[in-house]
């Protein structure tokens, strides 16, 4: 990670697309960074964590993306370079601030990194955020290498002091998670602390302020415009032969396609955008002129496609154009060489590939992510159903890793929309149907976005149990510090809030801390929870086992055979992947287990016995 | 001096290790290298597939079918759910010791029979190395440094554009200090016990 310090200017090193991001924003003089976590953009906030304060510049993790845009804005128009980055859903949560800050603009440069997720690695959807730069006019690159996300970064803070608009640099899964050479340009010296120079004319979002900044937003897009048309990043790349067909590409589609093209050495001429809006409109043009034939390859929906359709009209009317709309590509999945050869081999001649081996079908087990063994979760789940019985139970769950709950034999998750959404509608299932309700979220979760609707659900007298797993941490996407934790994301100690007395201070009248590593009072204090009336909120506290504070330091378990009825309960209800099923004999996995005791708990015949070391 | 790797296992085996291992090796030869990494969700325990691709100049991340000049499953299963990226050309290297996921566990699915997991391979493969990773990285002093024995046989086969040196230069330059001599054993071992079905 230091090496991201490093001041040598030329040399090369093999870098993760996220930490050429963060060493993209040191070569631009990056003063603030800000996020929310969330894959595939983690690990630029678990960069600048480490090294933020060597670096000399301010960093944090913020309660949700909108508070880390509204933290970034203000250190923008105060002069002082800033980014902020988030997953591609984070951007529809800072979505409000952003549509109103693109009126107001910023002074410094300001780089909004949005990582996008096609084909759903880590996400729950699979949204094309190149709308955004449309929806709210913003400036936007496309890199498609982790060498080209360092250089947009870096240069996406010149464009938007030279406009004085934020700078949205769009990424996906495949340009954030991959890894490759990347060449170091200098290192600036992080911004110093600015001064907020008043002009409420501007940066006062009243009605009569915005009237007259819209229309000086569209001028400003109007010269972003001239720089899309001559960005170095819209670039033309040729082939040796007469082009039997024209190709648009941008983001990760392009990598395929330019693999294609080298090497197979296809007579094909490449226009690679990687400023996509303003779109530059007389580039393509040009382009188009001369083709008779286009294929355009890019992931998710038509972005580049339709304008393209919509320009052909004018300039080349008889020019075939395809792509998505003549099926040629899907809008759905991120693309592989393979879907991009598929598409290519329609329209012109590529030597076959190597002949793939297809094995015989053997039928093989899925592989679902699932809860780590010792889990506090598993065991919060498990004492939840227990307390409940035979009754039927709506869960409302969140996004972390309790969303694993879907899998079975835990079965802990019905319904969920994204962060947060846990609460608000448990509300509108306690008020629609006759179930019991559980909202079932984590710490991290609740700071981002669980707090408004559990003083809704208060206020509107809803009637449901509110889980708060508190775990310690943010877990799922690598376990940041969170407002909880009593840390900041420069490692300093800070107030540590308390999710209880949020509870309380909200008006809820049920409010119990439970460790559930203690199942059995676990189940007690859910039956009390589910009899309350309102809204009651549990906490079942135990830190993740990943972290340093949830290592156990007791031995592992085995099942001792003789007692052991293989009655199933553990593997059933419990389902710990350590309990490991043979036929109707279960064993404990030795490398898996880590002594945590839940299955000890469940077990009714004590059959599982501290481990004898062969 | 090419090589498209795609490396598949599951969560928690030390899969980007062993890729970063291999990568920066062939970064240092002065190779251009890009690889596909998975973070995340999928990595509680789920299938992870990790793409190494190494050359003169490398344009994408991922492998197409056929493509793999070298595949290696750190898991028998895992191995062979990824086999359509493998042609006749390809080194298929396997892990033979099996990773039981949890949907088997709930008595939901089964888990196939291994011999015939390895005999369809073999049947189709005549560059097919077994490798008993678990009892080899035992051997050498650390259940955990079977990455690094997986690392040992792919070199064996030469599919790799790296020598052993260099990998072993690697290795003590990315692994934490401590560590270093108990994988150097471990690459050892698993580079002999390819070597000795080659």
């Amino acid at each position: 990670m230091r090496q991201l310090l490093e001041d040598e200017p030329g040399k090369k090193t093999l870098l993760l697309g996220n930490e050429a991001i963060v060493r993209g924003a040191l070569e631009g003089g990056v003063g603030h960074g800000a996020t929310y976590p969330g894959t595939p953009s983690s690990e630029i906030g678990n960069t600048f964590e480490k090294i933020a304060k060597e670096y000399g510049m301010y960093f944090e993790y913020s309660a949700n993306e909108k508070v880390a845009l509204e933290t970034t804005a203000a250190a923008a128009v105060s002069g002082v370079r800033a980014m902020a980055w988030m997953k591609h859903v984070g951007v529809n949560v800072a979505a409000d601030a952003l549509m109103t800050l693109m009126y107001s603009g910023v002074r410094a440069g300001m780089v909004l990194v949005a990582a996008g997720d096609p084909s759903l690695h880590s996400s729950q959807n699979e949204q094309d955020n190149r709308y955004y730069s449309k929806l709210g006019n913003i400036p936007m690159l496309e890199p498609s290498t982790p060498q080209e996300a360092k250089e947009m970064v870096r240069q996406g803070f010149d464009i938007s002091e030279e406009i004085e608009l934020p700078v949205l640099v769009r990424t996906t899964t495949r340009v954030n998670h991959a890894r490759g050479a990347v060449t170091f340009g200098n290192i600036q010296e992080p911004a110093e602390k600015g001064h907020f120079e008043k002009d409420p004319a501007r940066f006062v979002a009243v009605p009569q302020n915005s009237i007259k900044n819209h229309p000086k937003l569209l001028e400003r897009m109007q010269i972003a415009e001239d720089i899309s048309e001559r960005s170095k990043y819209n670039k033309m790349i040729s082939c040796n032969d007469e082009p039997e067909l024209h190709v648009i590409s941008s983001g990760a589609g392009f990598n395929y396609i330019n693999e294609l093209k080298e090497r197979y050495d296809l007579p094909i001429t490449i226009l690679k955008l990687g400023m996509t809006n303003p779109f530059p409109s007389q580039k393509v043009s040009g382009f188009l002129e001369h083709a008779e034939r286009i294929l355009v390859v890019e992931e998710l929906e038509p972005f580049l496609e339709d304008k393209i359709i919509e320009l052909a009209k004018d300039v080349n009317p008889s020019v075939e154009i395809y792509g998505k709309h003549t099926d040629h590509f899907s809008r759905l999945y991120e693309y592989n060489p393979d879907v991009v050869k598929d598409a290519l081999s329609k329209l012109i001649d590529i030597p076959e590939g190597k002949e793939a081996f297809y094995l015989p079908e053997i039928e093989l087990p899925s592989r679902p992510p699932s809860l780590c063994p010792g889990c506090p979760h598993r065991a919060t789940f498990y004492a939840m159903k227990k307390a409940l019985g035979k009754k039927e139970a709506v869960y409302s769950t969140d996004i972390g890793c309790y969303t694993l709950g879907v899998q079975d034999p835990l079965n802990t998750a019905d319904y969920l929309l994204c962060m947060g959404s846990s609460v608000g509608a448990a509300g509108g299932f306690s008020k629609n149907t006759d179930q019991q309700v559980f909202a079932l979220l984590g710490d991290s979760t609740f700071f981002h976005s669980g707090i408004p609707a559990l003083v809704s659900g208060v206020y509107n007298k809803h009637d449901f149990v509110y889980v708060i797993m508190d775990n310690r941490t943010t877990a799922m996407t690598g376990h940041q510090p969170h407002p909880g934790t009593g840390f900041t994301g420069m490692g300093e100690p800070t107030e540590m809030l308390s999710v209880e007395s949020i509870a309380k201070g909200a008006g809820v009248k049920f409010v119990e801390t439970v460790d559930p590593y203690d199942i059995e009072r676990t189940i007690e204090v859910f039956k009390k929870a589910i009899e309350h009336e309102g809204i009651s909120v549990v906490v079942p506290k135990h830190p993740c086992v990943l972290i340093e504070e949830g290592k156990i330091k007791g031995g592992k378990f085995q099942v001792d055979q003789e007692k052991c009825k293989q009655c199933h309960i553990c593997t059933n209800q419990l389902g710990c992947i350590a309990l490991v099923r043979d036929g109707d004999k279960v064993s404990i996995n030795p490398t898996l287990c880590i002594g945590c005791t839940q299955c000890v708990q469940v077990c009714p015949f004590d059959a599982i016995v501290p481990e004898v070391k062969a | 001096m090419k090589c498209d790797l795609e490396i598949v296992g599951v969560g928690g085996q030390g899969i980007l290790l062993a890729s970063t291992v291999i990568g920066k090796a062939a970064l240092k030869k002065g190779l251009d290298v890009y690889m596909s990494e998975v973070h995340g969700m999928a990595q509680r325990g789920g299938v992870v597939v990790t793409t190494v691709k190494m050359g003169d100049k490398v344009f994408s991340p991922l492998i197409g079918d056929g493509g793999a000049d070298a595949i290696l499953g750190f898991e028998p299963i895992e191995t062979y759910r990824a086999i359509n990226k493998a042609s006749k050309d390809t080194w298929i290297v396997t892990n033979t010791a099996p990773i039981v996921p949890f949907t088997v566990n709930v008595g939901k699915q089964s888990y196939p029979d291994l011999e015939e997991v390895m005999e369809n391979i073999e049947e189709l493969s005549n560059k097919f190395i077994r490798i008993d990773a678990e009892e080899l990285a035992t051997k050498a002093g650390a259940a955990i440094a079977q990455n690094i024995v997986m690392c040992g046989a792919l070199t064996a086969t030469g599919a790799l554009p790296l020598t052993r040196e260099e990998m072993e230069g690697s290795i003590r330059e990315n692994v934490p200090e401590r560590f270093i001599d108990v994988n150097l054993e471990a690459f050892k071992l698993g580079f002999e016990s390819a070597k000795e079905q080659m």
